[in-house]
């Protein structure tokens, strides 16, 4: 359960923030783009944006790299107000989604180009230069220029750039978003390597949300210019604040249904096809609406009907397997149930060549814990 | 920032001259001129000069406006007969350019695609030597004993032309609205070409299998669908052909004959060989007013254009 | 043309088109070495209309004023004609915006008799009122930088929308100021468009008549006003031989130019390849 009284973009206890973003708002001609947005980070964060296209994240990434002025609000990096500052005086550095290597210039030329222009001893920038190649390990392509390079060379030379000048924050803008599939698994992790190694603090926006869960310590749920949860990966997988997050995020099952039972330390919760024993109490009054969200790796499937709870026949339903599709490692199964809704269930392959394995027109026990549940008001 | 320093940073900031060096300019040098030429028209010629529209005589400001001009204009059958002589050779010449230009580019935009850039640099190529000197070889190559006079002459097609008023007299292929007309269509073919060429083969070729795949034949596919998304090429090198026709000089008097007589003529007779600079501005007052409607929508194309990409 | 129909008559209709473009061209070439002033009747190989240029003082101070007046012409026009297409680009609004618009590309299309006319009575006004400026090769050069600042501006203009803006923006969130971020990033990338536009702009200067006719003061003769001037009388073939001459140098330095990119980017399509192993 999220807890109350924090802003969603505060810090988990009194760490100093390093980078503070207060009431931004980017309107353009009444359009709010950004909406409101209060957020703390920490130094040393890699903290993600997450979002699908429209929500404002790109825009808020802009305002902090200075490429878009806030129509209110205010930025503040290591204590310093970043509302004057052109984006050629300010200390953060972004990464581009098309890499925007300057095609006319070799690799290491890109990489020294920021150097250049501090006005740095020619001795001191081939230093940084070859440091910063050493790191993305492209020694080698040092002479080439841009279009001589797979998609993967460039990002990294993307990035060896906007690290060159050590910058106190470093942007990335869907950093992954122009790689394939087996090239972007393989580039999370070493991106994420690349940067705790350097201990930059990381801003990243992103529409993928394995990308946000794997490479971010916290995440921002944005939708329409607000945030709508922050929090670690786990967090909001496992404890989504809205129906939209919980959608959002992963695969899940809402359940429309009333609260029945409120007590201290458990709730009960009737909806159309089951009903919920929920192992917490929740703050709410008794007949209200409320929804539960259930991941479908949280239940599991049965022939027999499973035992009753102590409180009762909760915790699970009957339905018929409607649709199936293997994935090798895990199986997802849609079971109808009732009254002709859906249940989404994902089950490991755990066993070889299990006997009576789950298929189409089964009539199966779907069960789960009382921990499982998400209840959600909003 | 300080209001005066505020005030003077802004003067100086690039995006200010950027815009201001050519605003003032084209300003200064092409729209001002259009206000001066306006002005002339309703003044006096006076000897070498013009006398001027204001005048003080015995204290009191005179504004002197001679109208005579364009009530000669609006009354003469002359200039009215050559007004419309002129947009219409203008027209004939945008309409072959159209016809020869557009199959034209669409060969070439659907041409094997190492191929282009080449049939791009032909059709540039005669675009860099001299038009003056290619007109000028139209004049050998029309005039008695000429190559094409001789093929035309010879398949008996100066008769088709004499027939179709477009000649005055059977093998006299010069000097005469045939030949204006070649000469034209032949200056302007790559403005219409080029315009064309850019917007098809921009075109996405998938729309025309997707045609054929719901049972359109090619020719049906080709004018349901190629045509009217080429509509903005079409324009544009219409506006292109069209515009500067209706004021050409150089063409009709180096392939025009006596009865092609067009208003570019009539407004280089009355400054040089009359030396009535208020009658040629007068002239060229209503030629801009002739075109201003082509105009308006040339640039609203050019607007487009831009705002698409 | 989609399957079907014929490829020989696209192919057929291409080539009678550049048959069509270039046959006047033939013509002038042929022609220059005809050993006759009249024109169609061949009598024999010659070069002695060439020769004939090479004394023709008139031509030659002429064809010396153009190049000169080209050049300048060329050098204007590109200026003037980026930073219009720099406004037009990067400036989405400001007061006149429509207007400064609609005058960047009137002169593309605008009759040049009347632009000819305007600008003239207009430098005679300023010369009554200020006492200068005298007819002559910078009056010549004025509307011919009017006329090359538009077709100069339509041609940046094209590869300035097609550039990624990132570019930029990266140049500037690595340390370089505006002005920085044109002279280092943009301009390199941009620079095979203003040779284009300056290439465009000095043939166009090079080869006007109107204009020239209607600017030019006493003393200041422009090459096609010469050959304008000789070709209403119906005159000999030393234009042929200049028409030639002209022809022969552009076709090598397009041919030379095209040879040039079509390496670069063989070498560049190679090199991307190899890059993919």
């Amino acid at each position: 359960m999220m807890s109350s009284g924090t802003l969603p973009g505060s810090l988990p206890g009194t760490e100093a923030a390093f980078l503070r973003i207060e009431d931004l708002v980017k309107d353009y001609d009444g359009y709010k783009a950004v909406n409101q947005v209060n957020l703390d980070i920490a130094k040393g964060e890699i903290f993600a944006l997450l979002g699908s296209s429209g929500c404002g994240k790109s825009t808020l990434l802009r305002m902090l790299a200075g490429f878009e002025t806030p129509t209110s609000g205010r930025i503040v990096l290591a204590g310093r107000d970043l509302a004057s500052l052109p984006p050629y005086e300010r200390p953060m550095n972004m990464m581009f989604q098309s890499y925007a290597l300057f095609p006319h210039l070799s690799v290491w030329e890109n990489i020294a180009f920021g150097l250049k222009r501090e006005g740095l001893p020619k001795a001191r920038i081939a230093e940084r230069v070859d440091a910063m190649l050493k790191l993305v390990q492209l020694g080698k392509f040092a002479a080439r220029k841009p279009h001589q390079l797979s998609g993967g060379q460039q990002q990294r030379v993307a990035l060896a750039r906007s690290l060159a000048r050590q910058p106190q924050m470093l942007l990335l803008d869907e950093p992954l978003g122009a790689l394939d599939k087996k090239l972007r698994e393989e580039t999370q992790i070493e991106l994420v390597n690349i940067i705790e190694q350097v201990g930059v603090t990381c801003v990243l926006v992103t529409h993928d949300q394995e990308e946000a869960m794997t490479m971010a310590t916290r995440i921002a749920v944005m939708s329409e210019g607000r945030f709508l949860q922050v929090g670690a990966p786990g967090d909001i997988y496992e404890t989504p604040a809205t129906r939209f997050v919980a959608d959002f995020i992963g695969n899940v099952n809402l359940m429309d249904g009333t609260l029945d039972v409120d007590a201290p330390d458990h709730c009960i919760i009737g909806c159309v096809d089951c009903s919920h024993y929920v192992g917490h109490g929740i703050t709410g009054t008794e007949g209200m609406k409320v929804s539960v969200a259930l991941r479908p790796e949280k239940i599991s499937l049965s022939r027999d009907m499973p035992k009753d709870t102590p409180a009762g026949p909760h915790n699970r339903v009957r339905g018929t397997v409607k649709e199936m599709s293997y994935f090798g490692s895990f199986s997802v199964y849609h079971l109808a149930l009732a009254s002709g809704a859906r249940l989404k269930v994902t089950e490991a392959n755990s066993q070889r060549h299990r006997d009576g394995a789950h298929t189409w027109g089964d009539e199966v026990w779907a069960q789960w814990s009382d921990s499982a549940q998400v209840v959600l008001t909003q | 920032m300080s209001g005066v320093a505020g005030i003077f940073k802004g003067l100086f900031t690039g995006r200010v001259a950027v815009i201001a060096v050519p605003f003032l300019f084209l300003l200064l040098f092409f729209l001002f001129p259009f206000f001066i030429v306006g002005k002339i028209s309703v003044s006096e010629m006076e000897t070498v000069t013009f006398k001027d529209v204001l005048s003080i005589q015995e204290g009191v400001i005179q504004l002197t406006l001679k109208f005579s001009n364009y009530v000669f204009i609006t009354q003469d059958a002359l200039y009215f007969k050559t007004y419309l002589a002129s947009l219409q050779y203008a027209g004939a010449s945008t309409a072959l350019c159209l016809f020869i230009g557009y199959p034209f580019a669409y060969f070439m935009a659907r041409a094997k695609a190492t191929w282009q850039p080449a049939l791009l640099m032909l059709v540039m190529l005669p675009f860099w030597t001299s038009f003056l000197l290619r007109v000028y070889a139209w004049r050998g190559l029309l005039a008695e004993h000429g190559w094409v006079a001789d093929a035309l002459v010879g398949l008996g097609l100066d008769h088709v032309l004499y027939a179709l008023g477009l000649i005055s007299t059977p093998g006299k292929l010069l000097h005469t609205p045939f030949s204006l007309v070649l000469g034209m269509t032949y200056t302007y073919l790559p403005f219409m070409i080029l315009p064309l060429y850019a917007n098809l083969a921009k075109m996405d070729l998938r729309l025309l299998e997707a045609a054929a795949d719901l049972g359109a034949t090619p020719w049906l596919a080709f004018w349901k669908i190629t045509v009217p998304l080429s509509k903005a090429g079409i324009i544009a090198g219409s506006m292109l052909v069209f515009i500067p026709c209706v004021g050409e000089f150089v063409i009709p008097e180096l392939l025009g004959g006596p009865e092609t007589l067009m208003i570019g003529r009539v407004l280089w007779d009355e400054f040089f060989s009359n030396n009535d600079w208020p009658m040629a501005s007068a002239v060229a007052v209503v030629m801009v007013l002739l075109v201003i409607v082509p105009l308006a929508i040339f640039n609203k194309y050019q607007a487009e254009a831009q705002e698409r990409r | 043309m989609t399957a079907g129909s014929n490829p020989w008559f696209g192919r057929g209709w291409l080539a009678a088109g550049f048959v069509f473009l270039y046959l006047p061209i033939v013509a002038l070439v042929v022609y220059s070495f005809n050993d006759s002033p009249l024109p169609n009747v061949w009598r024999g190989f010659t070069l002695r209309w060439y020769t004939q240029l090479a004394s023709d003082q008139e031509l030659l101070a002429a064809l010396w004023l153009s190049l000169k007046i080209a050049f300048f012409t060329a050098c204007g026009s590109v200026v003037l004609g980026t930073l219009a297409a720099f406004a037009l680009v990067k400036y989405k609004r400001f007061t006149g915006r429509t207007l400064f618009s609609g005058m960047v590309n009137a002169p593309l299309v605008m009759p040049e008799v009347v632009v000819g006319l305007s600008l003239l009575l207009m430098l005679v006004s300023m010369q009554r009122a200020l006492g200068f400026p005298e007819r002559g090769m910078g009056t010549i050069l004025l509307g011919h930088v009017l006329l090359g600042m538009a077709y100069a501006a339509v041609v940046v203009q094209s590869r300035l929308q097609d550039l990624n803006p990132q570019l930029e923006e990266a140049a500037m969130d690595l340390g370089a100021r505006p002005y920085q971020v044109f002279w280092l990033v943009t301009l390199p990338m941009i620079s095979q468009s203003l040779l284009s536009a300056w290439l465009l702009t000095f043939t166009i200067s090079l080869d006007d008549v109107v204009l020239s006719a209607f600017l030019s003061g006493p003393g200041s003769t422009t090459m096609p006003l010469v050959i304008f001037s000789r070709a209403r009388l119906g005159l000999n073939p030393s234009v042929n031989a200049v028409a030639t001459i002209t022809v022969a140098v552009v076709a090598v330095g397009v041919f030379a130019a095209s040879y040039y990119i079509a390496h670069k980017e063989r070498r560049r399509a190679r090199e991307m390849a190899a890059a993919r192993h």
